[in-house]
Order: C-alpha cells, then structure tokens, then sequence
C-alpha cells in the first residue's frame, strides 16, 4: 500500500514541504510506500516580496519567477491543474478534467487581496500585492509629475509591514528622483496608531515624522468614488487622492470557498500547535491558508513547514506527532532603498525592531536569491 | 449579560494583533453581534474599548483572566 500524500498549492508553503518531505522520506519514496504530489494551478512560481523591488524600477519582475518543476525535487510529482472542490468525505480533489485521491491533504492554497470588498475601489486603485499590479505601478510612478499619494489598507492582509515598507521606499523614490518637494504621501491605519503591533508602530511613527510623511489613524476604508477621486471613511469623512495604492482586505482561495470549508473569508480553522485542520485528522493546512490569528507571511510558512515536515515523517514511520509549531514569524523591514530592519515573534514574544541598518537591507536583498534555496527544501 | 456570537482567541496575536482580528470578525458580523476577544497583548484592554468607541460600538466587559484578558464588544452599526 502507497501512502499519497497531496499537497494542494505549489507557493511558499507547499513547495518548500513538498521538497523536505521528499527528502526525509527519500527511502520510502524509493520503495513505493510514499509517493507525494503538489497540484497546483500554473507552473510558475512567484517570490511575492520582489513585487516591492518591481514597484520601484530596482529590479525587472522576471528576477522573480521560476518554474515550479525546477524547483521541485524528481521525488515530488507535480500535477498543473485548477482544483475546484476539496472533498473530505471521499479524500479528493476535484478539478473539471479530474479527481485525485489522497491519505494525507495539506493544504496551502495562500491569500488574495479582494479589491472587489471596498465599493469603487477596482476602478481606480493601484497596487503592488500582485505581479500585474507591481509593473503596472512602476510604470504610473515613472511618468509621476507630482500630488497626493495616499496608501489605504484593511485585514486582514499577508505581510502585515509591507504597506509601512511602501511608504518609507516611496519617500525614498521621490528623494532621488529630486520630486519629493512636489509629492505628498499620505498613510492611513485602520487603528489608533500607524501600525498594529506597537514596537513597529514606534518606530514607523519615528521614520514618518522625521521624513514628512503625513499619516491617519482610525483610517476605516467604506467606499471610493473613483470619478470625484475620494475615499470614503466608516466616520463619513472624505479623503482626496491623486493616487492611490491600496492592501485590501484579503480571501482565503477561490476553491476553499467553494468547497465550504472555510470561515467567511475563506480561512481555515487550524489547530495552533499541531496544525490539523480543525475536526479532520488527516488534513493539515499550511502558510496563509490558516485562520490563525498570527501574521501571513512566507517565513510563517517556513516555520510551520519545518514543524508539519516532521510531523509527517513520524506519521509515516508510525510514531506519535509530537512537534508543535510555536507561532514563530520573521519579518524584514525596508527602511529607504538602501537600509532595512528586522524583526522575530512568537505566541509569547512580541515582536521588538532591530536598529536599521545596510547590513539588513543587504540580507532582505540576498534573502530574494537565499527564498529559492530554502523553497527547496535546502535552508 | 449578552453572550458571545462569536469568540475570537487571538492570544498569540502580536502582529496583526488582536484588534485587527476583531475588525475583522466585526466586518462579518451583523449589527447587534457580541464580539469577545481573547487576548494576551496587554496592548488589547486599551486599543479595543478605544477602536469601538471611534467606530460606536458598545464595550460589554474588559475583564482580565488567568494571564489574558476577555473583551467583549456589542457592534452597534
Ligand atoms: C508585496 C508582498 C511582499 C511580501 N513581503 C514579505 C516579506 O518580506 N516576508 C515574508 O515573510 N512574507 C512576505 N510576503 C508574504 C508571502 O509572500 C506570503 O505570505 C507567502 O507566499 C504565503 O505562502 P503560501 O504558500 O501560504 O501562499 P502562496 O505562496 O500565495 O501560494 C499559494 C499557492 O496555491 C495555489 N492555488 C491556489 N488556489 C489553487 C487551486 N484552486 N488549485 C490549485 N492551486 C491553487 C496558487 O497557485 C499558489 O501557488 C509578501 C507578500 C507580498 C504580496
């Protein structure tokens, strides 16, 4: 009997299990007990965070891409097809050619901004969480004569730091293209100060003042009227744009609502520790796909990868699963174009910014390279 | 006392934090929902009750338990 494991999404989180997997349980692929598969839908692999290199013309969008084949392993099969329904009763997915049955799911089908959740928003925004909208972006900034940037977010969103980067870079940006006197940047929040966790609100706040960057606070987004170029807030204020870029609140992937296994947004009930999707003992879910309420980021789901990888390899060899993931998250934080900070946190550490520095945005920058070595399985 | 619809067990949460949970929940919930957060970021017991004020929400409870606090919002709007 051959034990399949499936592992749904072929991002972050289940390329770089898929990968350790293969290579934990390399004797047991050999002799046919275990055959493990990543189904996903495109053979083409993303590294989000280069968008934000893409957005400011530092590196071309193709630095970012590889095929999804070449970074699995030969021990993982790789199946390109769009899975519509997760079946739990009859362990398959299904796509509309075909089904595919497993022993063991994970699940790592990620998140997406909805820009259709803010009424008008679509029409007029700009943004830098998808490949499209990052060149498209660079592009409106190349030709930018000058006015009212604002940067609008709402949660949940991957990468919780990601809007506070933008800013801090856009100011940058502008410094060196001599403009910045003829541009307006204006942050929001959704909440009383500029960033959730309060460490990096500090210290955002610090970088804000210090650059004249203006930000609002309590900022909640409830519609946009793209022909006046205003957005419209919860307190019935109005806020004029001449650009705007937004993070809006994210989904859980099409096929988990589909499927009704979800929360509203498409989130999945995850257990904490063991990472079980919550009532299923033969399901896991990894990365962004969780509802758990720590940050959605890719070394969320290198964490969790190394905790489930060794989970599985006992479960395979029949031994009890032991390994609890601990909500570990690392994040780096771009300063300017040329230094960054860093930060690390747990379910019982909050996060603590280290002093910015060269050094760091050097990492962040051989971190786009070291991503490709730790999807595979090796870091 | 109105009992919870919905508890969101947000100890853990540092970053997006336990009142972006709650945002979040709120936005799904229907007028007239009691919303309570569970909580271990001291930060909670006062960015929550502040939030639901600006937004004109009820605050039901702020009650600290056993290392977490429990807050309780009733969404008015
Ligand atoms: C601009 C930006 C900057 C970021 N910066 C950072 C950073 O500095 N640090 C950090 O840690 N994180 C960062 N992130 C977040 C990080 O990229 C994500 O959190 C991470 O990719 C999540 O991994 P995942 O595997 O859960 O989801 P993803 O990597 O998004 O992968 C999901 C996969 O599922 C597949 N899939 C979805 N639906 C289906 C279906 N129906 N059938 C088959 N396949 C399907 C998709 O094709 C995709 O391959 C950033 C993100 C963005 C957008």
């Amino acid at each position: 009997m051959t034990m399949r494991i499936v592992v749904l999404g072929g991002g972050t989180a289940g390329t770089t299990v898929a990968n350790r997997l293969a290579r934990a349980l390399r004797p047991e692929i050999r002799r046919g007990t275990v055959e493990v598969t990543v189904v996903t839908d495109r053979d083409r692999h993303w590294y989000q965070p280069g968008y934000l290199f893409v957005v400011f013309n530092e590196r071309p969008l193709e630095d970012f891409v590889r095929s999804e084949r070449a970074l699995l392993l030969p021990e993982v099969g790789l199946v390109v097809d769009e899975i519509t329904r997760i079946d739990l009763e009859r362990k398959q997915l299904i796509s509309p050619q075909r089904h595919y049955p497993y022993d063991v799911l994970v699940i790592a089908t990620g998140s997406y901004p909805d820009f259709q959740s803010v009424p008008g928003l679509a029409e007029v925004t700009y943004d830098f969480y998808t490949p499209q909208g990052a060149e498209r972006l660079r592009d409106r900034l190349t030709t930018w004569t000058g006015g009212r940037i604002m940067i609008v977010q709402d949660v949940p969103h991957k990468c919780p730091a990601a809007p506070v980067e933008v800013t801090l870079m856009l100011d940058d940006y502008f410094r060196r293209r001599r403009l910045r006197d003829r541009v307006e940047i204006v942050y929001t929040y959704p909440i009383g100060r500029v960033h959730a966790a309060e460490p990096i609100a500090d210290w955002a706040k610090q970088q804000f003042d210090a650059r004249g960057i203006r930000y609002e606070t309590f900022f909640n987004m409830e519609a946009v009227d793209p022909k006046r170029q205003v957005v419209l807030t919860m307190d019935g204020s109005e806020h004029p744009f001449d650009l705007l870029i937004s993070i809006p609140a994210h989904k859980g992937a099409g096929v988990i609502l589909n499927s009704g296994i979800g929360d509203e947004s498409g989130f999945i009930p995850t257990d904490r520790h063991t990472l079980k999707m919550i009532g299923q003992d033969d399901v896991y879910v990894l990365g962004d796909a969780t509802n758990l309420p720590i940050s959605k980021a890719g070394s969320t789901a290198h964490y969790q990868a190394e905790v489930l990888v060794k989970n599985l390899v006992d479960r395979v060899r029949g031994l009890p699963e032991t390994h609890l993931y601990n909500g570990k998250v690392a994040c780096f934080l771009e300063n300017s174009l040329e230094d960054a900070s860093f930060i690390a946190f747990d379910y019982d550490h909050p996060p603590r910014p280290a002093a910015t520095s060269q050094l760091l945005h050097w990492f962040k920058g051989m971190y786009n390279e070291l991503y490709w070595l730790t999807a595979r399985g090796l870091m | 006392m109105a009992e919870a619809k919905k508890t969101i067990d947000a100890r853990g949460s540092f970053c997006p934090g336990p009142l972006m949970e709650l945002i979040k929940a709120a936005r799904e919930a229907k007028v007239g929902d009691v919303l309570e957060v569970l909580s271990n970021d001291a930060g909670s017991a006062k960015d929550i009750p502040e939030w639901a004020k600006k937004m004109g929400h009820t605050v039901l409870y702020v009650e600290e338990a056993e290392g977490y606090w429990k807050i309780a919002i009733k969404k008015e709007r």
